[in-house]
């Protein structure tokens, strides 16, 4: 089952800020890093997100459970910069017929592996903190998003659970009508999109019932809406985002200072 | 305020050839609490819809006109509160307090008034949780409950009902029809629509009839319009009280076992099981919510591998398989052994006719296109589903999916028929058709195992009850 839930403790001083304080101190963070390609910046700010979270109330092992598809992506990575960089400079490691790993190879590959690290937590760290439904609230509230939009999509990620659930009972009917693949790869594939497609089409039409059922309820109906829970942006917000900036920007500098620095625009 | 008044009311879907209803003239006073009847197909549905503003005008065609205290339904939204059949897509939020909320807050609720309102209107309900339950962790009937105080906390004058407790188990269903009672102010008018009328009457004081060609067939307090109508509306399916289902019990002894189940379980779903299924023999399983029936089914049905224990097919069902168990047949073996009915008919539809989903089976499992047309043409006339060869089956009524969800796991004539709840929601009519296609079944030698929370279902047709127990350690 995909899970939504925070993980972290609510009351550590930093997941308490508002949602939408959180997203944006993250977006900031993870642009910042963009600018450069060197793997010094990266790993500096890597060594921030990972001292700041206890402030988050995240433990690193919850943490590593949350991310782990990052490092499914990191060894894809690996795997393909070593199959096909164009760059092969520096000392030859390995030449095994089309596999040849060289220094430089690995060092670009590291590289863009720390960075995909570095812009991913942040948001990793957010979502991992954040109610969905703080952060509907925050948006509408402190973003002025539309509520037709972020109530909406907050309804719609309540049913996402289930897609796990009904997918598993789709195919188990397909097989109780006689319906497998076996061994044939293409039956196979057939079968998954036909699966897929049983699951859109019950996905759209609970869909439509939910809207319905919202539309009963006066969702959406014109009438200037008001709110059952307050969400406050404060001076701390505003701290926490200045935080970022300055701590990505620091980052930059000491990768600048080294002489790593190697801008994404040259 | 409250009172509604239709005239020479209709409405046409967008791209339907008929009504859905039609020639509905009705008038129903403030605090009236009235119980809306008729045979599937009659329009119920729709015209719930239309009083509660929810279609649209470029929707359909409408005929007549149709009044709340004296306005358009769809300007007089404030005034009207709805409660659905599917308590999973009426739920808006993760929290329930925030569910009930968020109605106040589209309604403009001023800030301050809104929790307690939200109090209050949970409060009406008997909700037993805080207002920070998740509403993930509630069972069907609790679901239904919130979604009741959510439609009861904007205050509305007039109620509407459309079968809010069909998908829920007898505990749940009473666990609602008693919230409604308790929650209802004196001058609030009620519209209900409901299958199960024995059930529903202590909620009404006034019964209408729809007529399925159009217009009001009778109008009048319960026992003026059972009098009147009673046989005939049970013929067309609405269960009249006082219009007992003949049971059918067996007409011979059990035969040899076709399958077993030896301490068979999946936990945390299901506990260690014993079971024996015997040909020629009706067996019913049940048991509480959360005790593990759909999964006893799904492990029966060869569809689930078992976490602990085994089953064992005997070599009469299993054929050349029968060293292996079920879970590892290939799937038209499976078909043409084990038929599985699931709880949601529309889980299991594949193709996009109804003669394609009844051919599918047999193709599969490789007979000759004439013995397939044979086969279809047998069973589209047996399940009455002849007229709608060739209609989409996401398109059939809750009556006609199920018919036809049986007719598929029959289609490959296996020995054993394992169906999830049957008849949840079903009417009288397809209820009687479904003992009576269950008994034949059972008479002429197959094995039938339903998994049913229905205990007149178990009365008219089972040989032998098996009960479930929620495993102890176990709080879901």
């Amino acid at each position: 089952m995909i899970s939504i839930e925070p993980v972290a403790a609510p009351d550590a001083p930093l997941a308490r800020r508002n949602p939408v304080a959180k997203v944006a101190a993250a977006l900031v963070f993870s642009f910042t890093l963009l600018a450069t390609l060197d793997p010094v910046a990266p790993a500096i700010a890597i060594a921030l997100e990972l001292a700041v979270l206890p402030l988050f109330g995240i433990r690193y092992r919850v943490l590593a459970r949350r991310a782990w598809p990052l490092l499914l992506s990191a060894a894809g990575i690996l795997v393909t910069l070593v199959l096909f960089a164009a760059d092969r400079s520096g000392r030859i490691l390995l030449d095994a017929g089309p596999v040849l790993v060289s220094t430089g190879v690995l060092l670009t590959a590291l590289g863009l592996v720390l960075r995909v690290f570095a812009v991913a937590l942040p948001g990793v760290i957010v979502f991992a903190t954040t109610d969905p439904t703080d952060l509907a609230d925050a948006l509408i509230q402190n973003a002025k998003a539309p509520a037709r939009f972020a109530i909406g999509a907050l309804a719609a990620f309540r049913l996402v659970p289930l897609l796990g659930q009904e997918w598993q009972m789709i195919s188990m009917a397909r097989r109780a009508r006689g319906v497998d693949a076996g061994r044939n790869p293409v039956a196979k594939l057939r079968l998954f999109a036909s699966t897929a497609f049983a699951l859109l089409v019950g996905a759209i039409r609970r869909g439509t019932r939910l809207a319905v059922a919202m539309d009963a309820r006066g969702f959406d109906a014109g009438t200037p809406r008001t709110v059952a829970r307050q969400q406050h942006f404060t001076r701390a917000d505003v701290l926490l985002i200045a935080g970022a900036a300055v701590l990505a920007a620091a980052a930059l500098t000491t990768s600048v200072v080294l002489g790593t620095f190697r801008p994404l625009i040259s | 305020m409250g009172g509604v008044l239709l005239r020479g009311f209709g409405w046409r879907h967008a791209g339907r050839r008929a009504w859905a209803v039609r020639g509905v003239d009705l008038r129903v006073e403030a605090g009236e609490r009235v119980l809306l009847l008729g045979p599937s197909g009659a329009g119920k549905s729709t015209l719930l819809s239309a009083l509660a503003g929810l279609l649209p005008e470029d929707s359909g065609e409408q005929e007549g006109t149709v009044e709340i205290d004296g306005l358009d339904p769809r300007k007089g939204r404030e005034r009207v509160g709805i409660v659905f059949q599917d308590p999973e897509t009426q739920l808006v939020m993760a929290r329930c307090g925030d569910d009930v909320a968020f109605g106040l807050e589209n309604r403009g609720v001023p800030s301050d008034e809104i929790w307690p309102r939200v109090d209050e209107a949970l409060h009406r309900v008997g909700f037993p949780y805080s207002r920070d339950r998740h509403t993930a962790a509630l069972s069907g009937g609790e679901q239904q409950r919130l979604a009741l105080a959510g439609a009861l906390a904007l205050r509305p004058a007039l109620l509407l009902l459309d079968e809010p407790t069909a998908n829920l188990d007898p505990a749940g269903a009473d666990l609602v029809r008693r919230a409604v009672a308790g929650a209802l102010d004196a001058d609030t008018t009620l519209i209900l629509v409901e299958h199960r009328v024995a059930e529903a009457l202590p909620l009404v004081d006034r019964v209408v009839v729809l007529e399925p060609g159009g217009g009001v067939r009778a109008d009048g307090t319960p026992e003026a319009v059972f009098a009147a109508h009673g046989a005939a509306l049970a013929a067309e399916g609405v269960w009249v009280p006082g219009h007992p289902i003949a049971p059918r019990p067996a007409t011979a002894g059990p035969g040899e076992v076709l399958l077993t189940a030896d301490r068979l379980g999946l936990p945390p779903r299901l506990g260690s099981t014993d079971l024996a299924v015997r040909a020629g023999e009706a067996l019913a399983v049940r048991g509480p919510n959360g005790a593990g029936k759909s999964t006893l089914a799904l492990l029966l049905g060869g569809l689930l591998r078992p976490g602990n224990g085994r089953v064992t097919a005997s070599a009469e069902l299993a054929g050349a398989d029968h060293r292996t168990p079920p879970h590892r047949w290939r799937a038209p073996a499976l078909a043409r052994r084990i038929g599985s009915v699931f709880q949601d008919p529309e889980h299991q539809f594949v193709t996009s006719t109804v003669f394609d989903e009844l051919a599918l089976g047999p193709r599969r499992t490789g007979q000759p296109e004439a013995a397939v047309k044979e086969t279809v043409a047998g069973l589209l006339d047996r399940l009455r589903l002849a007229r709608l060869a060739a209609a989409n089956p996401y398109t059939l009524s809750g009556g006609e999916a199920r018919r036809l969800s049986v007719a598929t796991a029959l289609a490959t004539a296996p020995r054993l028929l394992i169906c999830d709840e049957p008849t949840f929601g079903q009417d009288r009519r397809t209820w009687r058709e479904l003992v009576d296609l269950f008994a034949d079944l059972r008479d002429a030698g197959h094995g039938v195992v339903t998994v049913t929370h229905d205990a007149d279902f178990v009365a008219a047709l089972a040989d032998r009850t098996v009960t479930l127990h929620r495993a102890p350690d176990e709080h879901r």
